[in-house]
């Protein structure tokens, strides 16, 4: 038995493939001269520009407005001059309205000493108010406003803050490196948290393939004053997915269709707390976030330090272009990331890699019909039956797909990686989901 | 420097197993072909013969039924299986259209005709057999001794056939079924029966060489222990207690070295008993459905007029299977209580 903890009930052990970027050292990349910013670039509405084609626009400046209460804010990453607003398509393949800067002026912040400021005379509101403000929303890869997620509730309290640093995804090393440089960093942005939920207890988790960074961060919670129980979980996908990686360090079961809130947990993606440190000793929107670029194809992969709004041709020139010709370009993680079909597509504050895989990485095969091996079964950290949903889902059974779980699947992908047929289960998931969010809002609607 | 237009753009997840459909089946024809070399060794060209044709008519089926459907699935494998199968359930010198005949049963009534691959719900080598060896059992029970004992193409029974007359003597005094054989002119040892020096089905013979084919399959993450052990273990337990019953000896007194390396129980339980499609989904389920096999194993080869009893078991066992997994369905996460669906 391993004495690392882990959730009980399926996940999958794909190759982690982070030897390549894993502990090495955090570079900037160059600024981009051309920066393509989204307003779309957090989970709920997008924000509203504000900026017309011809303005002179300041580093951090907001060119994007909050627009609703699950909405943040979108900073201008450079200083320049707006030269076209456009659509664009996103990795995920929607579209968004864009704002495309051309570099010029003056930066106010990059390049000049920074006074830290003090956060501790802050109230509650006060602190919820500036993380929104700057625009911060979960770098993990969902993008939900952090600010709805720090709001408890009447009658709510957080037991548990769980830091989630599992990474669980292959090739992904930005939290992991992050954690090796901003140890400190990170632990203070701990603090501002504490202040605001008053957890009973903070859990820093990570997987057992990352221990430079997990020894990075025991060594700086035994040198603060804060209580941090530094948990290091078995390497297992998806360890990182917020209902897993809960169960695995408190045996806590998100009910079914609930929020973790409702079991006391706040779950928060580390790279998110550094930057909400940013955001309250620096004043500093989110403008930049940390990026893996790897991938088999790649000739030097590294982890970048990258303004939003970089393209993703820009990351890859400066990783030295590409060693053979890859057959995918993932935005994300291999398992739940997206396949994008134009380099110029920008980094967003969900992006946490880019993937240039070869064939040998991909591993595609012909697709059979379902051989009824049971291993999507025994894969699905769920507890799902994937092969009978997916069955249900291609005959347009959306409810009964429900009433086998359809929505209690997050997307994971461990059943169609396992999958001997290769079976598109999560695609069929993803379809089937969409269909039966449909179906509900028009019963809601028939029902008014 | 990169061709956007020839970039995949998919679902996720954008990386896969190695594992495939046909790399499923040709593995687990590769850890059979030990045992079957074996079985061509031991009774010469004829069993090689009727292995041959066994295959050649489960592919050919499966050829022309896919230029019906336009969908050629030969590569996949699971046609060659089916018919190496078949070929290893048959003794090894028969007319040569019985395993053709069997071949053709198990691809065209039995997989084709409920939707081919993976939608069969009976196991198709399986149930060939039995199609053929109740229509000819005079053939389909006429064995060959190992040439190894001395000359060829001599015949003679299985070390089961002959048990069975065992138990319709009016007065035993054996110790148990190594001495009844000895005493009746055919003596064998639990070596002969472990190396596969006996008459047998061609593929049947060695259980050795099938364990090793088995841990091949284990290993590689094909077949998981739950339907090999619960299988042999309820036999062996349900043959230790009653099995000496009707050799005379008591309760407690089986020979259980003795019935579980003979006969088809190491082929059924390790190869045919563990296939994907006709099996259970979940490992309780697994393990539910071996105790099924081990029990009835037991029961027909000791109770039963037929020597043989695992093709039949797990022909039965398969048809159990949705029942099986109707009640043995796993705990979504976080809910308290599965929600069994409502038969309205």
């Amino acid at each position: 038995m391993s004495k690392f903890k882990t959730f009980p009930k399926g996940g999958i052990h794909p190759p982690d493939n982070i030897s390549s970027t894993g502990d090495t050292a955090i570079r900037n990349a160059s600024l981009p001269t051309k920066a393509v910013i989204p307003m779309s670039q957090h989970i709920g509405a997008p924000a509203k520009c504000i900026v017309n084609v011809g303005d002179t626009i300041e580093e951090e400046q907001i060119i994007g407005e909050s627009a609703g209460y699950v909405s943040v804010p979108v900073h201008s990453s450079i200083p320049g001059k707006v030269v076209e607003i456009k659509d664009i398509y996103l990795s995920h393949g929607k579209t968004s309205q864009a704002v495309v800067i051309e570099l010029g002026g003056e930066f106010k912040r990059m390049g000049k000493t920074q006074q830290a400021k003090s956060w501790s005379s802050l109230n509650d509101d006060e602190i919820i108010k500036k993380i929104s403000s700057m625009g911060i929303a979960g770098q993990g890869g969902a993008t939900f406003p952090t600010h709805v997620k720090l709001i408890l509730p009447e009658g709510k309290d957080c037991d548990y803050l769980l830091i989630n640093a599992a990474e669980c995804e292959p090739y992904l090393t930005s939290d992991q490196n992050l954690i090796l440089e901003k140890s400190e960093e990170i632990i203070e942005g701990l603090k501002i948290l504490k202040k605001l939920l008053t957890p009973k207890k903070i859990i820093f988790a990570i997987e057992n393939n990352k221990m430079a960074s997990a020894k990075a961060m025991s060594d700086a919670v035994a040198e603060s004053d804060l209580d941090v129980d530094v948990e290091i979980l078995k390497v297992k996908y998806p360890q990182g997915a917020e209902k897993n990686i809960i169960k695995s360090c408190t045996g806590r079961e998100v009910p079914s269709g609930k929020l973790p809130l409702e079991i006391g947990m706040v779950v928060l993606n580390v790279e998110t707390v550094f930057s909400i440190y940013e955001a309250l000793v620096f004043d500093k929107p989110l403008v930049e976030r940390i990026v893996t670029i790897s991938g088999g194809a790649v000739k030097s992969p590294k982890t970048l330090r990258v303004k939003i709004g970089t393209t993703y041709r820009q990351l890859l020139e400066e990783c030295d272009g590409l060693t053979e010709e890859p057959v995918k370009v993932i935005s994300g993680g291999p398992m739940m990331g997206f396949g994008i079909f134009d380099l110029d597509t920008p980094v967003t504050k969900g992006t946490s890699g880019i993937l240039f895989l070869t064939k040998k990485e991909v591993k595609a095969a012909q697709q059979t019909s379902c051989i009824a091996c049971g291993r999507c079964i025994k894969a699905c950290p769920m507890g799902l039956n994937p092969s009978e949903m997916n069955k249900l889902t291609l005959n347009f059974l959306f409810e009964e797909a429900q009433d086998m779980g359809l929505l209690d699947c997050m997307d994971c992908g461990s059943c169609a990686f396992v999958c001997p047929a290769h079976i598109p289960l999560v695609q069929s998931f993803r379809m089937g989901k969409n269909q039966l969010r449909a179906i509900m809002m028009e019963k809601k609607g028939a029902n008014r | 420097m990169i061709d956007m237009k020839k970039m995949t753009v998919s679902s996720s997840p954008q990386i896969h197993s190695a594992d495939s459909t046909a790399k499923i089946m040709w593995t687990v024809v590769l850890s059979l072909l030990p045992a079957g070399i074996w079985g061509v060794f031991a009774f010469g060209m004829t069993a090689l013969i009727v292995i041959l044709v066994s295959i050649t008519a489960a592919v050919a089926s499966e050829a022309l039924l896919g230029l019906i459907d336009k969908k050629m699935t030969i590569g996949d494998g699971s046609a060659v299986l089916t018919g190496l199968l078949v070929g290893y359930n048959m003794p090894p010198d028969l007319p040569l259209f019985i395993p053709a005949l069997a071949s053709i049963f198990a691809i065209v009534v039995v997989k084709w005709s409920f939707g081919g691959l993976g939608a069969n719900w009976m196991n198709p080598a399986l149930a060939g057999r039995v199609f053929v060896f109740f229509s000819w059992t005079g053939s389909m029970t006429k064995w060959l001794l190992p040439s190894m004992n001395g000359a060829d193409a001599v015949t003679g029974p299985t070390p089961l056939g002959s048990l069975k007359s065992a138990y319709f003597a009016t007065s035993l005094n054996v110790s148990g079924p190594i001495e009844f054989l000895q005493s009746e002119g055919l003596p064998v040892t639990y070596k002969d029966l472990f190396l596969g020096n006996i008459p047998g089905s061609i593929g049947e013979i060695s259980a050795l060489l099938l364990l090793l084919g088995a841990v091949f399959l284990l290993f590689r993450k094909i077949i998981t222990w739950h339907v090999p052990v619960s299988y042999i273990g309820s036999f062996a337990l349900l043959i230790w207690i009653f099995g000496g019953l009707r050799m005379g000896t008591g309760l407690f007194s089986g020979d259980v070295l003795f019935h579980t390396l003979s006969g088809g129980l190491m082929l059924g339980a390790l190869f045919m008993a563990t296939d994907m499609a006709t099996t259970p989904l979940t490992e309780k389920g697994n393990i539910i459905f071996g105790l099924g096999c081990g029990f009835l194993t037991f029961l027909i080869r000791i109770y039963g007029s037929l020597p043989e009893a695992v093709s039949l078991s797990i022909i039965v066992m398969n048809i159990f299977v949705p029942v099986i997994d109707r009640y043995t369905k796993i705990k979504g996460f976080g809910k308290s209580t599965v929600k069994e669906a409502n038969g309205e």
